[in-house]
């Protein structure tokens, strides 16, 4: 272990002198009030710090101590339904401890060590297992399965194999003869590092889309399961309840949420409304699914750079598992802004706005965790799905952080501030997102919603599009000026954005929609569509054909639950008799 | 152990490079005395083995590099606090201020960090209570709740003091009597305006629940940096360990980041954006994050910080990062304030993101959700139609596009625009909504539930006028 003392302190950046034997990235405690803080950067034997803790009161002379282990977390039973700070510290147990206020020097492990779970051996004295392999399972939750493995880059032959039994994590659950012949002692959990990656057997394209309820998104916008997301936008333009909507109804087995240096009553949001919301497919409340990571933006700004490594590793531990996790990490902007403030401190020459000259490179890291890949140790598949907020300054897309994003995610949506303000919610912009993943995922739609589902959906894009350039048109020259097929267009259209894209967040029903819903929805907009332009190819007004009673009832199809579908399927009858009087009408007068 | 030191090696700005110092810790409170006797105030701002870096509150004029003694108290900055601030004005630094109070000090019931701490995620409590402020553009639209901080974006010119002096004066939780306690702090501001603040607290009688922390326009820039810390702290002992609301207002946000980008620029680091520091963002964060309501804990802190916007420009940094922390925004709009509509607001450009919470059923009343969509839905379609008209001349609107003409004019004049002391309670506000929405055909209201709309407004009664 090695010891120095401080040299100088500057914010959150600590220089300790005497630290020859250190290594990058090496956790130290600095002073003797035990701040966590990690190494990174190394000069003769000067190390700079970041501490992950107010360094108010520290003096030169303090001293420091080096572990010689990465940042690392906990990983083993007690993650799920946990809230977190950005270095892996539980704010509940922080609160018994310290009271409402985060005060220094807490130190306070991840995991519960007490705490007894019901352990179920699966495997079998005389098997030999590598990294990842299941040894045993703990039933969490009443959703959550945790399965005990072998920790990466260990194998060996399991000589002993603990029984059944209610035990803490450090009980032993199993021993291995590793190749030098010696025993090694598995206890329920273990140690990574947060940054580095864990290993896979093999990574492959998302084939599933991560069905989210969101009209926008699942119809227009997929993200495949495995696949990596940005949401860039204002503020105001809605991230936050775009990322809790995902949070709260996508179709993953575990939500890992990273509130990276925002809004604290933001967390306490979360965390008093997911112990309350159902599941849609489990029926169990949602926060038996979660891990919440929260490094509000007041909190220490270097334990808010390490805030979404220790989410991501979380996410990746339990997709090794074999579950779907998805990630939301809102935002990365203030990871960002964090590499910035130390990177200044540390004198770094800057890059683009002030940012590190390797932002680009730890953004494009961070995203390539993700992925549907083959699980090592045994056939098992998993997936890790990252969604990424972003706050450009002044909204501006051109920000550093938004283009080092774009470069490696696949799917983009765009929130426009326009779009906010006129409260289209969620205020996705149709023109300018895009889903890289529609050509995987067709094969999945085809099976799931019919052929028909995915030229129907090009279709409505292009009349959204072609609304785009007429309402150009029209607003030199009246929409009255425009041909009744072009009048027609802009009616659809309409519909499409007020009846179909836009969907309130807080309604008990539109919330969710399941994707048989969204199909009918859409099927009734594009039916009338076809109906009223056979209408007016037979010279039926589309004035008159605009004001017809169906609007409204098209306009109440989101609220229609999820039980009562034939609802939605009979206003394609109504829209046919509707038409068909009118033209019958036209026709006599 | 208090240690001198007379070894002063550069004054540059605010900031003194001292050397030769031993045992100084970082964020040390200092203490300057000038050969007058004089005594100016410091924190340590960056600390090595020899050389300590302290930032001067009062700025540097007058201070030399030979006869300045400068000691190193051994704490950090905090403020003395007790009951007895209530009714009274302090400077940036927690002293009486002459002229607008000459009484003596207070005697502090106990001192506090001025920092403070970060609020646990996990103590805090959702801000869920409506504040009736009485303007229907906060109420009816962009809803405040106990605990939220919801800045005022202004321009110069425009009437934000007016608006949150009405706001810290009608403030009120619908169902308790008790109004709010207001901790006030000036940054950079004339006399002239914050006598209008004085003489409106004095006026309603809110002085007596009151505590003002000036820092004029004319006092040292660098003392608004702890300007605000100041008055939040007061405002946490106030909130937390009395049990009181309090709203706090800043005012103006804009010169506190401007006296902050001066010590980032005197430090030479790199700066961000416009020449802010890069840390601006977390800066703002310590202080705005201070507001909100702790489980267990009878108070609540409430923030409304006014900034004003250079060039009404939105994107600019400080109301940008402002608006990334707080949870919303006022916007005042100068085109509003030409027409003679008071408050100004920007309804479509501001935002209460907590308003969901605060709003409904039991909070204000069953439709408000529905009929707030509704009203901005039109009131956005009613701007457009306005932007044709422009191009087209009314008269070739559609009688749809008519009828959303009428409406926007109609809800600026008599939704948005009210008196400077009308103050109207929530189902004035929420009937007035209705009101304005049957000019518009009943098949229009899309946003509405179905059931609500049958209540609110019976298909029998017949599309309104025009």
């Amino acid at each position: 272990m090695t010891r120095g003392t401080i040299d100088k302190i500057a914010g959150p950046l600590v220089v300790a002198d005497g630290m020859k034997d250190a290594r990058m990235y090496d956790l130290v405690y600095v002073s003797d009030y035990k701040l966590i803080g990690e190494i990174i950067e190394l000069k003769g034997e000067k190390a700079s710090i970041q501490v992950y803790e107010e360094t108010g009161g520290l003096k030169p002379g303090d001293p420091v101590e080096a572990t010689g282990k990465p940042l690392s977390v906990e990983l083993g039973p007690g993650l799920v339904t946990a809230i977190y700070d950005g270095i892996q510290r539980p704010l509940d147990e922080i609160r018994k401890e310290a009271g409402d206020w985060i005060t220094r020097g807490i130190g306070i492990r991840g995991l519960d060590h007490a705490k007894e779970w019901d352990f179920i051996p699966v495997a079998a004295v005389g098997l030999n297992v590598t990294g990842g392999e299941v040894l045993g399972e703990v039933p969490e939750t009443n959703i959550i399965t945790h399965r005990i493995m072998v920790p990466p880059e260990v194998s060996g032959e399991i000589v002993w194999m603990s029984e059944a039994g209610k035990f803490n994590i450090d009980t032993i659950i199993a021993k291995l003869k590793i190749s030098d012949g010696s025993i090694l002692e598995l206890p329920m959990y273990h140690n990574w590092p947060v940054r580095k990656p864990r290993p896979i057997a093999e990574k492959k394209a998302p084939e599933e889309p991560l069905i989210t309820g969101q009209r926008v998104i699942d119809a227009f916008f997929p993200l495949g399961k495995g696949g990596t997301a940005c949401v860039p936008g204002p503020f105001g333009s809605g991230k936050t309840v775009i990322q809790h909507q995902l949070a709260k109804w996508a179709d993953a087995e575990m939500v890992i949420y990273v509130g990276c240096g925002e809004r604290g009553n933001e967390m306490t949001d979360v965390l008093q409304e997911f112990p309350e919301l159902e599941d849609p497919k489990s029926g169990e409340p949602l926060i038996n699914r979660t891990v919440l990571v929260a490094n509000t933006s007041n909190m220490p700004v270097a334990a808010r750079e390490a805030s979404v490594y220790t989410g991501i590793t979380i996410g990746e531990y339990f997709r090794d598992m074999g579950y779907s996790v998805a990630l939301m990490a809102d935002s990365t902007s203030r990871w960002a802004e964090a590499m910035r403030e130390m990177s200044g401190r540390l004198e770094e020459m800057p890059g683009e706005e002030g940012y590190p000259a390797y932002l680009g490179t730890r953004i494009a890291e961070f995203y390539e965790r993700a992925g549907n890949v083959k699980c090592r140790g045994g056939d098992r598949n998993g997936a890790l799905t990252v969604v990424g907020a972003v706050s450009p300054a002044g909204g501006d897309l051109s920000d550093p952080v938004v283009q080092a994003t774009l470069r490696v995610v696949k799917v983009f949506w765009s929130l426009q501030a326009k779009l906010a303000y006129a409260r289209h919610f969620p205020a996705i912009g149709w023109l300018d997102s895009y889903s890289l993943y529609t050509d995987n995922l067709k094969e999945y739609y085809d099976k799931a919603l019919g052929p028909e589902w995915v030229p129907m959906v090009k279709e409505a894009i292009s009349l959204l599009q072609r609304e785009a350039n007429l309402l150009e048109i029209a607003r030199l020259v009246g929409a009255e000026s425009l041909s009744p097929e072009d009048q027609l267009i802009l009616f659809t259209a309409r519909s499409l954005r007020e009846d179909f894209l836009h969907q309130n967040a807080f309604h008990e029903v539109d919330t969710y929609t399941s994707i048989v819903k969204q199909k009918l929805m859409m099927e009734v907009i594009m039916h009338t569509n076809a109906e009223m332009r056979k209408a007016i190819r037979g010279s039926v007004s589309p004035g008159d054909l605009f004001e017809l009673p169906l609007k409204e009832e098209i306009a109440r199809m989101s609220y229609i639950p999820e039980d009562h579908l034939d609802d939605i399927e009979a206003i394609k009858e109504h829209v046919n008799s509707q038409i068909n009087d009118l033209i019958e009408k036209e026709q006599t007068a | 152990m208090i240690r001198e030191y007379t070894t002063t090696v550069e004054i540059s700005g605010p900031l003194m490079l001292v050397d030769g110092v031993e045992g100084v810790a970082y964020e040390e409170l200092v203490e300057i005395e000038l050969p007058d006797g004089e005594i100016r105030h410091g924190k340590v701002l960056e600390i090595d083995s020899r050389m300590a870096l302290v930032q001067l509150f009062e700025g540097s004029s007058g201070t030399g590099i030979a006869e300045s003694k400068v000691r190193f108290l051994g704490k950090q900055v905090e403020l003395g606090v007790s009951e007895e601030m209530l009714g009274r004005v302090f400077d940036g630094q927690g002293r009486p201020r002459a002229p607008f109070d000459t009484a003596p000090p207070i005697v502090p019931e106990k001192m506090k960090n001025i920092n403070g701490a970060p609020i646990n995620p996990y103590a805090r409590d959702y801000p869920a209570e409506f504040i009736q402020t009485g303007f229907s553009s906060i109420d009816g639209i962009n809803t405040l709740v106990r605990g939220q901080k919801l800045p005022v974006f202004s321009g110069s010119g425009l009437p934000h003091s007016a608006v949150a002096a009405q706001i810290a004066r009608q403030a009120r939780v619908v169902g308790e009597g008790e109004s709010f306690a207001v901790v006030f702090a000036a940054m950079g501001i004339t006399f002239e305006e914050a006598d209008y603040f004085i003489r409106d607290f004095r006026k309603t009688g809110a002085m007596d629940r009151a505590v003002v922390f000036m820092n004029l326009a004319s006092d040292p820039a660098i003392e608004r940096i702890s300007t605000p810390r100041m008055a939040l702290t007061a405002a946490e002992y106030l909130a937390y360990e009395k049990d009181m609301h309090i709203l706090v207002i800043l005012t103006d946000m804009t010169n506190y980041c401007d006296a902050l980008r001066e010590i980032s620029a005197a430090r030479k680091e790199v700066p961000g954006r416009r020449g802010y520091p890069g840390y601006l963002y977390t800066d703002l964060s310590s202080i705005y994050e201070r507001a909100g309501r702790i489980k267990g804990r009878k108070g609540s802190i409430t923030q409304i910080p006014i900034l004003t916007m250079p060039e009404d420009d939105k994107t600019h940094p400080i109301p940008d990062l402002t608006g990334y922390i707080t949870e919303g925004q006022l916007i005042l709009n100068r085109e509003l304030h030409k027409k003679g509509i008071y408050p100004p607001m920007d309804v479509m450009e501001s935002l209460s993101r907590l308003k969901d919470k605060g709003i409904g059923k039991g909070k204000t009343r069953e439709d408000h959700a529905d009929l707030f969509n509704q009203l901005m839905a039109a009131y956005s379609a009613g701007k457009d139609s306005r932007e044709l008209a422009v191009i087209l001349g009314a008269a070739a609107l559609s009688p749809l596009d008519q009828k959303y003409l009428k409406f926007a004019e109609e809800y600026e004049n008599r939704y948005i625009s009210q008196g400077e002391h009308e103050n109207r309670n929530i189902e004035e506000t929420l009937d007035l909504g209705w009101e304005l929405l049957k000019l518009l055909p009943r098949d229009e209201m899309k946003r509405i539930d179905p059931a609500r709309l049958d209540k609110y407004w019976p298909v029998s009664e017949e599309d309104g006028p025009g």
